[in-house]
């Protein structure tokens, strides 16, 4: 048994290191990045891979209009769970969708290995800027001049989920400053409360708060990229959270475990700070507190800030190879710009669309029951728009979540802190870097 | 469970009281080992049957008690509404799952074992040049994991164009070494010579003799190789992750990791994934228990050699 796992995970290594240096090397005779992007002529039959529950409901809107353009969609799980890993494969062998949908934070890894159309010169896409959340913008361009790889489809801007009744039955102010939440974590830890919990596993909910301090875990310049798991941002927040780890102050449950969602519905839990999305797992894993919720915007650095980070999210994108960038890039404009699409893929998967107006959808407009009638909405559209703009994924973030996340499972049990993690995780993403031959400043 | 622990015990040492004067001491260490190896497989069992207990109990309530109530004790009866829901998601795409799984596993399984048993037969009994390379060479194949198959694999079908279709899965799955292997050891033990002689000499060709004489004697291994890879082929998701797009392709493993992966989106979904694995273990139990003795007799045959 242990033979053969070990034979397992050995072979499952090296098919990974196949298939990166496949991809790495092999696309040699990509076209031309600038300037074409033509029409096809006769009916088009488009590809498109996606993960999101429902998404047929309205690619079916598109088909109906565009007869001449029609699009297929396939499925898989999301994107760490395979479909990443299948779209490099398929681009090895040439047979990859047309369309697929790509993370935000997985966007770099696939610029960096070629997997991507640049669709800037296709009609109307340039244009589009203007229709997105700032920060969404600049992370599918990558800051390059002419080029755009992908249309932003939702995102995940952070707030805090909070219970109104316990607090005000505590008569604790709501904090707005994370100096304030500490106060008032132990002030809750005293009622036999915990003010959070803090997730071991999610450490792209850790970079939400990094990117809220105004930290940067990477850039890429001229001469490579550079790595900054340790910046001073980046320590701040860690050593703040590392401080409530160790006077107890925080909950350190698995999160979305049975035990995790008890933790909420038994109210032993008091806030969540979170993405928009967020909203729905607390209304699935805590039903016995529903009304008691509120939505505030996240705890600051600096009193009077309103900057906010931003958890998840994904786009559109063009993948190399597609024999129909043109209407490829069309279908994926309209797929998340137009309102009746936006519409149908949050009533089937929850999105929250990374157009400045999918924030005015009526259903956006709407008091949610679970949260007391509040507009919580309101709330994360704010949010959206205090996102930093200027921060950049790095080119490997599975490896770096796995790599950090295995320092902060242990931090959450006394082994280490989460400063040590993030050094350790530091040092295997420059490793990591290194060993697919991405060029890197040090 | 209990009744046995406790009842076994209590029988060697009414039978160790007979024997006192001659081995005391020695006696009572085996009444004490006999119950420490009892309750270290009731813990086993319990560590083994605990899992599917709360698998199925989560599966009989409705959405609001999952989290908020006891999670290895019933709450309010709502299997048949959630077995309900399953079916009605997405057009009853689960439906279509379980029986993609069936065709691959069983269909697969099927030929699998038939080709698996014409080669060790052929292996056994004929001798040919290079008759010990070739089987050496497919013994080879039992040690290389199915999963480090599955890239070369991918690429191959994406050459022929064959991915994404039914075909990506079931091929793969008709090769079985260890059932060529196993096919081999048990005709040269089963099948005498003098019987394939006989049936010659009654004007029976090979392939006749093959199909009416030595697969009935082989009967038993065959068995053991189609539960195996019918197994296998049930349990295989890399490949099918892999190799497949279509979700009305997917088998009932692929299909259920996929709506795994989108409880963070939707967290309703998560009912689904309970009550879904609920049924699609029941096929491999049914099959399970209906030819375990096979099974056993099996894996026996395969470590003599």
């Amino acid at each position: 048994m242990a033979i053969s796992r070990v034979a397992r995970v050995g072979a499952i290594a090296a098919i990974s290191a196949l298939a990166l240096t496949a991809c790495a090397t092999g696309d040699t005779d990509a076209p031309a990045a600038s300037g074409e992007c033509t029409p096809s002529d006769g009916a088009v039959n488009l590809t498109f891979t996606s993960w999101l529950p429902g998404v047929e409901e309205a690619v079916a809107i598109w088909n109906e209009e565009n007869p001449d353009v029609q699009v297929e969609v396939q499925t898989g799980p999301n994107g760490n769970g395979g479909t990443y890993q299948n779209f490099f494969n398929q681009l090895a062998a040439g047979n990859a969708p047309d369309l697929g949908q790509i993370e935000f934070d997985a966007m770099p890894n696939f610029r960096v290995q070629d997997g991507l159309e640049n669709i800037a010169a296709c009609e109307g896409i340039l244009a589009a800027e203007d229709q997105f959340v700032p920060w969404t913008w600049s992370q599918v361009t990558f800051g390059e001049e002419e080029a755009v790889y992908a249309i932003p489809q939702d995102t995940g801007p952070m707030a805090m989920f909070y219970r109104t009744d316990l607090f005000e039955q505590a008569g604790i102010a709501i904090p707005t400053t994370w100096e304030e939440y500490e106060a008032a974590a132990v002030q809750i830890r005293e009622l036999g409360g915990y003010i959070n919990n803090f997730s071991q596993s999610d450490i792209n909910a850790f970079a939400g708060l990094v990117w809220q301090a105004e930290g940067q875990w990477f850039s890429n310049g001229a001469d490579g990229w550079t790595v900054d798991l340790t910046g001073a941002e980046s320590t701040q927040v860690a050593e703040y959270w590392q401080g409530m780890i160790d006077n107890d102050l925080v909950a350190v449950y698995p999160p979305w475990t049975d035990e995790w969602n008890a933790a909420y519905n038994s109210s032993e839990l008091w806030t969540w700070v979170s993405a928009v999305w967020g909203a729905n797992t607390i209304a699935s894993g805590a039903p016995d507190t529903a009304g008691n919720w509120g939505v505030a915007p996240m705890p600051q650095w600096e009193a009077g800030a309103s900057a906010a980070g931003n958890w998840g999210g994904s786009t559109t994108a063009v993948l190399k190879g597609s024999a129909h960038p043109y209407e490829a890039a069309q279908f994926a404009l309209w797929l998340n710009t137009d309102a009746d699409a936006l519409t149908a893929m949050n009533r089937t998967a929850n999105i929250y669309p990374a157009t400045i107006a999918g924030a005015n959808l009526p259903v956006f407009g709407e008091g949610v029951e679970f949260y007391g009638n509040q507009k919580i909405y309101e709330v994360f559209a704010e949010a959206g728009n205090n996102v930093n703009p200027n921060f950049t994924w790095g080119p490997t973030m599975t490896q770096v979540y796995n790599d950090v996340a295995d320092g902060f499972s242990g931090a959450v049990s006394g082994n280490g802190t989460l400063l040590d993690a993030l050094t350790a995780g530091q040092d295997k993403t420059l490793a990591a870097l290194k060993a697919a031959s991405i060029p890197v400043k040090e | 469970m209990t009744t046995t622990a406790s009842a076994r015990p209590t029988g060697s040492a009414r039978r160790s009281s007979k024997n006192r004067p001659a081995r005391n001491g020695g006696i009572r260490e085996s009444a004490v080992s006999r119950t420490v190896a009892m309750s270290v497989m009731v813990v086993a069992t319990l560590y083994f049957l605990t899992p599917m207990w709360w698998l199925f109990v989560a599966s009989t309530k409705t959405r609001g008690d999952f989290t908020t109530t006891a999670p290895l004790w019933f709450a309010d009866f709502a299997l048949f509404d959630n077995i309900a829901a399953l079916i009605d998601y997405r057009d009853g795409v689960f439906l279509r799952w379980l029986a993609n799984s069936a065709l691959y596993a069983g269909l697969g399984a099927l030929l699998a074992t038939l080709f698996a048993a014409m080669a060790g037969y052929a292996i056994a009994k004929y001798s040919f040049r290079g008759r010990e390379t070739l089987f050496n060479v497919v013994l080879g194949g039992v040690l290389v994991p199915a999963t480090a198959l599955a890239l070369p694999l991918f690429l191959l079908f994406s050459q022929a164009g064959a991915t994404n279709t039914i075909w990506a899965v079931l091929l793969p799955s008709l090769v079985s070494p260890f059932g060529v292997y196993l096919s081999r050891i048990y005709a040269a033990a089963s099948v005498p010579d003098e019987i394939i002689e006989a049936a010659r000499i009654d004007g029976a060709g090979e392939v006749r003799t093959f199909f009416t004489v030595a697969t009935r004697l082989m009967a038993p291994a065959l068995v053991t190789i189609f539960l195996f890879q019918f197994v296998a082929i049930w349990n295989n998701f890399f490949l099918p992750l892999i190799m497949l797009r279509d979700e009305r392709l997917f088998p009932v493993t692929l299909g259920l990791y996929v709506w795994n992966t989108q409880v963070s989106q939707i967290p309703d979904i998560r009912a689904l994934v309970i009550i879904g694995s609920l049924l699609s273990v029941i096929p491999l139990i049914v099959t399970f228990l209906a030819l375990q003795r096979f099974w056993q007799s099996g894996l026996a045959n395969g470590g003599l050699k």
